[in-house]
């Protein structure tokens, strides 16, 4: 079976060579049916990829610690949905997943479109097939997951405990699958520069899919926070980190091109601009592989080495040449059909949001790779911080939300004063009514945490004042009942009101956000068991320790878990108790002693989390290790003696001994150290951004049913009845 | 082994099948494009139509910027559906 793997790898290879060749070789002298070859190599190079990936699943199922990848990546003992998963914790299948979703996506595109987009596809589908020849590349000469082990191991050293987390091992298809999908609007544009077909018909063929991406990619982000926040120990769901933000720029591009593609295909404007953007993103989506893969800044989400900084730097210098060369020698093809009428219509408010999320990610792209810049220039290297990040995108974020709101009051093309003021004048209202009522609340210490309460509240009311108005025009029109003429109104206008519960969505994030950041109490403290430490108001007790030693089913010592039960009290009454923990993995370092082996491995943090829709009481532990240190030597000792004992005694002793240290940790527990938060509205973090997935959603979904083409009509009289049908 | 060249067959096979059926299509490709635009431009009328009525129906426009929006609006659908015509049948 790891020989089909392997082979399968080398044909994707092969087959995905030779779609490029037949797609170019089609396009350029008007073969269909080298065109149709080439289409056909891009659905045989996904299924071959699928075999691939198929029979690398099954290795790390059965466990078949012949491949190094499995060996290194999972163990008889990690549960089933962490074998499943752990193919991605690894470098080689990562790549290998990388390429397995490109490969349906693009076959899902180019099969929608066959009969379609007959110029620009071929050009796509050899661009999509070249991304897939150069992630075959790297897994057939670089990094092959089926390479077999030099010595068959009994046991695999397991997953990453650090990535034992449901949200981890969804985040990552979650966040390919954005980069894959970011990487057909790409394509699409590309053959659309290259055949001079800069209408908007590539556009709406690919809109799906960017929203998709767009959608996808979110969702990776947020379950990266999610995990951040339950998982690191550090109590926070966003540091700036390289990778973090690595996957937060295309998504902030792609953001951009939502909003200004819908420009061009109403007035044929910011053609130069779109296309910038949509390459933009393309390119910004393999930079975000880049950093995660390669390891070249510092992360505490890099899972990869180096080895693959030099293809990757190839290609993205070749995407980026190839891209303003394309633009700029396209410049005359790519001018404005129409200029913009006025400063007051929702066309202007999408060109400011455009400079925001523009200035957005342009800040972060700096502050990411500052560190490589600085040792460049400087030759030493430097890194910025949150508040460095926090000065820059605090402004715009405020920015970004008022015109979150304005967008949707403000008519297309030209809007006169009157209406919008008429129309802004309530949210405005809500805005400022809530702003007061959070002053007299006392809720003065931060300015920028209240304007974006504020206009958390205005974005709000502009969208429930737009739902109101459109359902009121839809009964005028129908007679519907009230829930009936709000399904009619959004299913009729799917982008329209999907694209608004978005706004509110990312308003009521950015205000979690702002809460969370303005006013969180958080302490670090050194407590006794007994001992109080009072924190955002709240009264925490340190009531008992707790220790434990993990053993998987075959008796193999999995962790050791040292932590706490806390009682959280507010105004002398029971709120709840919190259980953190601290998880100690064996290191597989054979110079190790067989106990202190379990104190010099990784280690984890388990959260003690009481989550609330107004606030959220988090706590980690740091075990006191140091005073088990005389004992840990001791047990290094008795074992050193003990090597002529049979390997199956040597385990039972060895967990006695484990067992007993954790029970003596319990009994006299030295000092521990915890850190303890009580944040605001972060659970609206969440909430906010369920409400953004939602808004995709409604989005994204296809109309049910297509406008029959008519045969025959007076030409006026056809427009409005095709008008009626949709 | 036996396993990669079934494999390999299946993508030949797949593969080649329109060249070895010597299928070409007589659509004439930049017809076939300049079509998939104008009705691409078409819908993003109709749309643009739509939205500027709703945007009148709730308030954003007044009577009169919607009646000329629309008429011109309306003059453009009209003709891009005499260049789609003029392409003939698909």
């Amino acid at each position: 079976m790891l020989s089909l793997g392997s082979g399968c790898l080398w044909l994707a290879l092969g087959v995905a060579l030779y779609g490029i060749g037949a797609s170019l070789y089609g396009a350029g002298r008007g073969g269909r049916a080298w065109v149709d070859s080439g289409r056909r190599a891009v659905y045989a190079t996904a299924g071959v990829v699928l075999v691939a990936f198929g029979v690398l699943e099954a290795a790390f199922l059965r466990s078949d610690f012949a491949l190094s990848v499995v060996a290194g990546h999972s163990s008889t003992t990690t549960p089933t949905f962490y074998r499943a998963t752990a193919v991605w914790s690894s470098q080689e299948g990562s790549l290998l997943l990388w390429v397995t979703l490109l490969g349906l996506w693009s076959s899902l595109m180019l099969f929608l479109t066959r009969r379609r987009a007959r110029e620009v596809a071929p050009y796509a589908a050899a661009v999509l097939l070249g991304f897939a020849a150069f992630f075959l590349s790297l897994l057939v000469f670089l990094e092959n997951p089926f390479d077999r082990a030099q010595t068959v191991v009994a046991e695999g050293a397991g997953l990453n405990p650090l990535l034992r987390h449901p949200s981890m091992m969804i985040h990552p298809p979650m966040l390919y699958s954005g980069y894959t999908l970011f990487a057909v609007p790409f394509a699409f544009a590309v053959g659309a520069l290259i055949t001079r077909r800069l209408d908007a018909e590539w556009i709406r063929l690919t809109r799906p899919f960017t929203l998709a991406a767009w959608l996808f990619l979110g969702i990776g982000v947020l379950l990266g926070a999610r995990w951040s926040y339950t998982e690191l120990g550090w109590g926070g769901y966003w540091a700036w980190d390289p990778v973090e933000n690595a996957s937060l720029m295309p998504w902030l591009i792609g953001t951009a091109f939502l909003h200004s593609v819908m420009i061009q295909e109403k007035r044929g404007m910011l053609k130069l601009w779109n296309v910038s953007l949509v390459l933009a993103t393309g390119v910004l989506a393999i930079l975000g592989t880049f950093l995660v893969r390669s390891g070249i800044l510092n992360s505490i989400h890099a899972f990869g080495a180096s080895t693959l900084g030099v293809p990757f730097l190839i290609l993205i210098c070749g995407l980026i040449a190839g891209s303003v060369w394309l633009v700029l020698s396209r410049a005359s093809e790519l001018r404005s059909e129409n200029r913009l009428d006025s400063l007051l219509s929702r066309e202007a408010v999408f060109l400011l949001n455009n400079l925001v999320l523009v200035g957005l990610c342009f800040v972060i792209f700096w502050g990411t790779f500052f560190p490589l810049i600085s040792e460049a220039v400087t030759g030493s290297e430097a890194s910025v911080g949150p508040p460095w990040f926090n000065r820059y995108i605090v402004p715009l974020s405020l920015v970004l939300v008022l015109l979150s709101g304005l967008g949707p009051v403000i008519a297309w093309r030209r809007a006169t004063a009157a209406n919008l003021r008429r129309n802004v004048a309530r949210p405005a209202a809500v805005g400022v009514a809530t702003a007061v009522v959070l002053v007299v609340a006392g809720v003065t210490g931060s300015v920028g945490a209240l304007l974006m309460f504020s206009l958390t509240a205005f974005v709000i009311a502009t969208v429930g004042q737009e739902l109101w108005r459109g359902v009121r025009a839809r009964r005028a029109m129908s007679s519907d009942s009230l829930p009936r003429a709000l399904v009619s109104l959004v299913g009729r206008n799917r982008r329209r009101y999907g694209g608004y519960t978005v706004h509110v969505g990312v308003a009521v994030l950015f205000a979690g956000v702002a809460a969370s950041s303005a006013f969180q109490h958080a302490r670090d403290v050194e407590l006794q068991v007994g001992q109080s430490a009072k924190v955002g108001g709240y009264d925490v007790t340190y009531l008992r320790p707790t220790g434990n030693l993990e053993a998987a089913s075959n008796g193999r010592l999995e962790k050791i878990d040292l932590g706490a039960v806390m009682r959280i009290k507010r105004d002398g009454e029971l709120v709840g108790d919190l259980r953190t923990k601290r998880s100690f993995f064996p290191s597989a370092d054979p110079t190790l002693g067989p106990v202190s082996r379990f104190f010099e491995g990784e280690a984890t943090s388990e959260v003690g989390l009481r989550a609330g829709l107004r606030r959220d009481v988090w706590s980690a532990i740091s075990p006191n290790v140091r005073d088990l240190r005389k004992q840990v030597a001791e047990g290094d000792r008795v074992f050193e003696g003990a090597k002529a004992l049979p390997a199956e005694q040597r385990e039972l002793a060895l967990a006695e001994a484990l067992s007993g240290l954790t029970r003596s940790y319990a009994a006299n527990p030295p000092p521990a150290t915890f850190r303890l938060i009580v944040s605001p509205l972060v659970s609206w973090i969440w909430i906010g951004a369920l409400i953004v997935f939602a808004g995709g959603l409604i989005a994204l979904w296809p109309p049910l049913r297509r406008a029959p083409r008519p045969v025959a009509a007076r030409y006026a009289a056809r427009v409005a009845r095709e008008l009626n049908r949709a | 082994m036996l396993l990669v060249l079934v494999v390999l067959v299946v993508v030949v096979y797949v593969v080649s099948a329109p060249l070895r059926r010597g299928r070409v299509e007589a659509v004439e490709a930049s017809e076939s494009a300049e079509r998939a635009g104008l009705e691409a431009a078409k819908e993003a009328k109709y749309g643009e139509i739509r939205d500027a009525e709703l945007d009148h129906r709730m308030g954003k426009l007044s009577d009169e910027d919607w009646r000329a929006q629309d008429r011109a609006l309306r003059a453009e659908a009209i003709e891009i559906l005499h260049r789609l015509d003029d392409l003939g049948p698909e």
